[in-house]
């Protein structure tokens, strides 16, 4: 035990995969900081990783005038940091994605609102 | 007629020891340890309570004396202020969202404040500590009844201030300010007083009272001035304090320095963190400007701080652990968390706005290296498509810090263009953050962080409904469901400050038409 206490300090993790509907998953448009931070969002593992693309992101990233210019053949993805090649067919879980995974993907050419990675 | 004896005074050195020493007594019956439990675990080494001197030797009858003086003078402003209307005198209804940040976020933090030193006060074994730490304790119950005395003026023609208490324990935001302090006065007493009288008190919070009082005189609002100048006279008491009890810890015992100062990395960078908010209050939310978070940063974090920590090396004690990441946060913490408010203000109980132009050339003047390069794009974008009724709100929720909550917004030290991630494992959970700093904190203790109500978590995990609330329902607003557990009135204490009913009162009650209205 790190924490310095009285007695013993053992308290359950709130974040816990059970505790939601569907493991969270994280992400983040690199260079676009108009949206402030990146999402979190709880999504079935069943999703197909394409659909990230094509139903889930449009709804969060849309309001972007580069979402629509984005090739997504030439986008770049990162797991919890690496860089990482989703295969797009398969499905969240079977691209290894668990509760809490931070993904980000960046999108060359494209540097948000006038460059200035907005 | 006898001769009358005056009987000696006592000087003021005698007087302080007379009031704060010889209150205390050994126990027989119970153990000491047993009725003190907490001034020894934490492995703080005191073996002369004595040598706790209180700089201003303040006693409990001079106490009462000066306080009653404040308070009158106090609440004579404040009902002059309120009998004149003074609110209308403000510059501009866009000023009272600054008030809303405070009451809200701030004064919830004098109640924390004043339960953390009634603890306190109660168990350390020094008698000179306990006076001390009970009289802040009364310092800063008074602080969240006069703050919330001369807002409630204000409440009473605003939006925004109606929930501040329930507010607290439940808004997204509102889990920084409470999740510093439930995290200080769950440390132990002397954690507490480096979290609270040093790393807080004496290191950052010129930076927090200084701007917003100052703003408030700049900006037409003596009531809030006269709160300020009230609170701030025992704000220095506090301040000093502070430096004494961190030169009380380490001269009683040199095993005390390494403890301290793993108290201070941590506190000072949770402290820098919540003070994001007082940055972007400074620079866009005050119609009249003071100085800018960076000029207020250099001057009393970099200039009084970085002089502070020179004094305090012959102790052993470096510069807190995030310093040098602090300085450099100074050109860009409040654009991004503008940025956070403007994208969030559907679920945040204030107005946001876009600058104006000049104010952006303010800023512009301000922020030489970083605002026309990073943020005045983003800004005169939403400007654009909030006047094309375009206007930006953000729906999903965002990723949090786990360490200070903060969604994650912050960039990398030397490279504003990219958010800064860093992640740890614990137990075969994945636990994120904004910083190398909070990361650390965590990495240090996570058996505490582990428990973190984290609000967005929360609302997924549904507890953030009013009961009876059915999620399954057709046609299922989550957020207005989570909105309605936050008691805000949608539409009223919500949403852009442009078409807000407190710019269209304040205008109708000062006789001015909004810009672009017939005259």
């Amino acid at each position: 035990m790190s924490v310095v206490a009285l007695k013993p300090y053992d308290f359950p993790m709130k974040d816990v995969r059970e505790n939601f509907p569907a493991p969270l998953l994280y992400i983040g448009w690199e260079e676009h900081l108009m949206f402030c931070a990146p999402f979190c969002l709880p999504l079935p593992p069943d999703t197909p990783f394409g659909a990230l693309a094509t139903a889930v992101l449009p709804g969060i990233f849309g309001y972007h005038p580069d979402f629509a210019r984005i090739d997504w053949d030439q986008v770049e993805w990162k797991k919890n940091g690496q860089p990482w090649k989703p295969d797009s067919a398969k499905s969240l879980a079977d691209n290894g994605l668990t509760h809490k995974d931070a993904i980000r993907f960046r999108t060359p050419g494209l540097t948000g609102i006038k460059g200035s990675f907005s | 007629m006898d001769t009358r004896v005056t009987k000696k005074k006592l000087g003021l050195k005698e007087r302080y020891a007379a009031m704060t020493r010889g209150l205390g007594w050994e126990t027989t019956y119970q153990p000491m340890d047993k009725v003190f439990p907490y001034d020894k675990y934490e492995g703080i080494k005191i073996h002369d309570w004595d040598k706790w001197e209180d700089p201003f030797r303040l006693t409990m009858d001079a106490y009462w004396k000066y306080q009653g003086e404040k308070e009158k003078k106090l609440y004579a402003v404040i009902e002059a202020f309120a009998q004149n209307n003074g609110q209308l005198g403000v510059t501009d209804a866009r000023y009272i969202n600054a008030l809303k940040l405070f009451i809200q976020g701030v004064t919830p933090l004098e109640y924390y404040a004043h339960r953390g030193f009634a603890h306190v006060g109660r168990q350390f074994t020094g008698e000179g500590a306990r006076v001390a730490a009970q009289m802040q304790s009364v310092d800063e119950l008074r602080h969240y009844q006069t703050e919330t005395h001369a807002i409630s003026h204000y409440n009473k023609y605003f939006n925004g201030m109606h929930q501040s208490s329930h507010w607290f324990d439940r808004v997204w935001y509102l889990s920084v300010p409470k999740s510093f302090f439930e995290d200080a006065i769950t440390g132990g007493p002397f954690e507490f007083l480096v979290a609270v009288s040093f790393s807080f008190e004496y290191v950052l919070t010129n930076l927090l009272f200084v701007p917003f009082m100052s703003g408030a005189a700049h900006n037409g609002d003596m009531s809030t001035v006269t709160f300020g100048f009230s609170a701030q006279s025992d704000e220095s008491r506090h301040m000093t304090l502070g430096i004494e009890c961190i030169k009380f810890l380490l001269e009683q015992d040199p095993a005390n320095v390494p403890i301290v100062q793993k108290w201070i990395d941590k506190w000072f960078w949770r402290g820098y963190r919540l003070l994001t908010l007082v940055a972007m209050m400074q620079d866009y939310m005050l119609p009249k400007r003071v100085m800018s978070w960076k000029e207020a940063w250099e001057m009393y974090a970099e200039d009084n701080g970085g002089a502070l920590f020179k004094d305090l090396a012959r102790y052993g004690i470096r510069e807190p652990a995030g310093w040098k990441q602090a300085c450099e946060g100074k050109d860009h913490i409040s654009h991004q968390a503008w940025n956070t408010f403007y994208n969030y203000n559907a679920a945040a109980p204030f107005h946001t706005w876009v600058p104006s132009e000049e104010e952006m050339q303010w800023l512009s003047e301000k922020y030489p290296d970083s605002f026309d390069k990073y943020y005045r794009p983003r800004l005169e974008y939403f400007r654009e498509q909030q006047q094309a009724g375009n206007r930006f709100y953000n729906k999903t929720l965002p990723m949090l810090c786990t360490t200070c909550q903060i969604p994650m917004l912050f960039t990398e030290e030397g490279d504003p263009s990219q958010i800064c991630y860093r992640d740890s494992d614990y137990l075969g959970n994945k636990y994120h953050f904004c910083s190398d700093h909070c990361k650390g904190i965590f990495d240090d203790e996570p058996e505490k962080y582990i428990q973190s109500w984290l609000p967005v978590h929360q609302i997924y995990q549904g507890n953030c409904f009013k009961p009876g609330t059915d999620p399954t329902a057709e046609g299922f607003d989550p957020l207005m469901a989570v909105l309605d557990y936050y008691e805000m009135n949608v539409g009223r204490d919500n949403f852009d400050f442009e078409g807000s009913e407190d710019q269209k009162n304040f205008a109708a009650w000062r006789g001015e038409a909004l810009k672009g209205e017939a005259k």
